[in-house]
């Protein structure tokens, strides 16, 4: 579905992508798991197109997103969905206009079958009944469902799913969690997953990828990342604090640098 | 660092940015030309830059109309040219005090309120939300918003025009005994069709400028709390100053 090539990105000196090789493949989970600052989210921003790389290629069904014009990149994300973070909702509609929004502005389908699609969505992911209502006045869980009905509206091929799970409670995540596996196996949808909530991720991935500073460390399924023998892996999925991941980012001496500055 | 080079940089970087924000104008006014329309973007701008500046517009004009009809009846009685006061005040009205103040006043409430809508999109990942949905978001924001500053000022300086010279009709003929003749009939005669030209078309420069920088600051504004809320600063200063300075340039083309 995906391939990603070579993937160069810098942030002035800080090095985001370092080669990365990659491969989303159809109708999978992958999850890209990371800590903060490990260059996942730009990978996701590079694969979608928001971002342009500094080298290498992102294949879209066979044909490189980097180097297609404006109104063929366009075309192509109308096959993509994506959740963000924050949901990116539009505050001045409401939800039933949000998820409307992109049939809307693309299609000239008919209003009474606007409103149909509209609550099949909702519907989906549980929220039928809150058309009215204006983002603000949904909780943190509800309006990443919200954003996901609007993600799924146009029937995408692949979604995109930005920490999904982040800052959610428990059985929120829960929820989300089970939508992201529903709708893959419903609508068998491609779906890539950033984050870093390593329980959801074993819940959900079919295959993982692990990025530390820009590097892919690890790669396979649940089972082998589990079991994988790399001590930064094993750090990163027990969550523990000493390792041969650093929790400090200089790597001057903080002896020397205490007595001596 | 070498004095030389830290300026080199400055300017290099202002240069950069003025470049940048020339080609974000010319590209969203080239965007609203292309289909599809979205009227209805347009009407909610104008209406909310517009038709929403209404009140504030009519209460400046209305007072600075009544000024100028104490004082220039104060000066003009000096010399016992009361009859000109309708003159006075309507030349200064319609050449001048229409276009700035009236721009002044929506780049206050307007101009911070299109950088700060603008900054919290940005804040909020809805503009690569747009981008994700295949959406032009300069085309689908900011046109909508460049297009109706050019068509709401020019209308509501008229209107300030209008409100202002009642102002002083309502002060010098009403209130000060000026012949209502001389003030309206003198002024008729007096008003040419280059004055009025000329204000309309320096209204219509400030709604470019104002709907301009506002877009610009928001849509490069740092994307946190301070960092709009320091473009929204600067656009208000950065739009005021830029009309005063805009206004004697036009003025000394005009002239």
């Amino acid at each position: 579905m995906i391939k990603v090539e070579n993937l160069v990105k810098r942030y002035g000196s800080l090095m985001v992508s370092n080669n990365l090789n990659c491969h989303f493949e159809k109708g999978k989970i992958t999850v890209i798991l990371g800590g903060s600052g490990s260059g996942k989210t730009s990978l996701l921003r590079q694969v979608t197109g928001l971002e342009k790389p500094d080298s290498g290629s992102v294949y879209f069904n066979g044909l490189d997103l980097t180097t297609m014009g404006r109104k063929k990149l366009y075309d192509t994300r109308k096959k993509m969905g994506m959740l963000f973070q924050g949901s990116a909702l539009f505050n001045y509609l409401n939800i039933f206009e949000n998820i409307a929004f992109p049939l809307r502005e693309h299609t000239k389908i008919a209003d009474n079958i606007i409103k149909t699609i509209v609550t099949m969505k909702l519907e989906m992911v549980g929220l039928r009944g809150t058309e009215k209502l204006m983002p603000s006045q949904l909780s943190g869980g509800m309006t990443k469902r919200v954003g996901l009905a609007r993600a799924i509206v146009m029937d995408p091929e692949i979604i995109f799913y930005d920490e999904p799970t982040s800052g959610l409670d428990p059985i929120s995540t829960g929820v989300i969690d089970k939508l992201i596996k529903d709708l893959n196996q419903a609508l068998n949808i491609t779906s890539v997953v950033v984050s870093h909530d390593i329980k959801s991720c074993f819940r959900i991935a079919d295959n993982i990828i692990i990025l530390f500073y820009g590097d892919i460390i690890a790669e396979g399924t649940v089972e082998e990342i589990k079991n994988s023998k790399d001590l930064r892996v094993k750090q990163f999925i027990n969550g523990e604090p000493e390792g041969p991941i650093p929790f400090t980012r200089t790597d001057k001496n903080y002896l020397d640098e205490i007595l001596f500055d | 660092m070498d004095i030389t080079a830290k300026f080199g940089r400055f300017t290099l970087n202002r240069l950069q940015i003025l470049g940048r924000s020339g080609i974000f104008l010319l590209a969203a006014i080239f965007q609203a030309f292309l289909p599809p329309f979205r009227i209805r973007r347009l009407v909610k701008e104008i209406e909310f830059i517009g038709s929403k500046s209404f009140l504030i517009v009519f209460v400046t004009a209305l007072f600075t109309g009544m000024v100028l009809g104490i004082q220039g009846y104060y000066s003009l009685s000096q010399f016992g040219a009361e009859a000109a006061l309708g003159v006075m005040v309507a030349l200064s009205i319609i050449r001048e005090l229409g276009p700035v103040l009236c721009s002044l006043m929506v780049a206050g409430r307007a101009g911070s309120a299109i950088t700060a809508e603008i900054g919290i999109m940005k804040i909020t990942d809805q503009f690569p939300a747009l981008e994700m949905m295949a959406i032009d978001p300069l085309k689908y924001v900011i046109s909508p918003k460049i297009i109706a500053g050019i068509l709401s000022l020019p209308l509501l300086t008229a209107f300030f025009n209008l409100v202002g010279i009642a102002g002083g009709y309502l002060v010098g003929v009403k209130l000060l005994g000026v012949n209502e003749g001389a003030y309206l009939g003198k002024m008729v005669l007096a008003i040419t069709f280059t004055d009025i030209y000329g204000g309309i078309l320096k209204s219509l420069c400030f709604g470019v400028l104002i709907t301009w920088i506002a877009s610009f600051m928001g849509f490069t504004a740092e994307p946190t709390t301070e960092g709009v809320s320091r473009a929204t600063t600067n656009a208000v200063v950065l739009i005021s100053l830029s009309i005063l300075i805009v206004d004697y340039i036009l003025t000394s083309l005009l002239l």
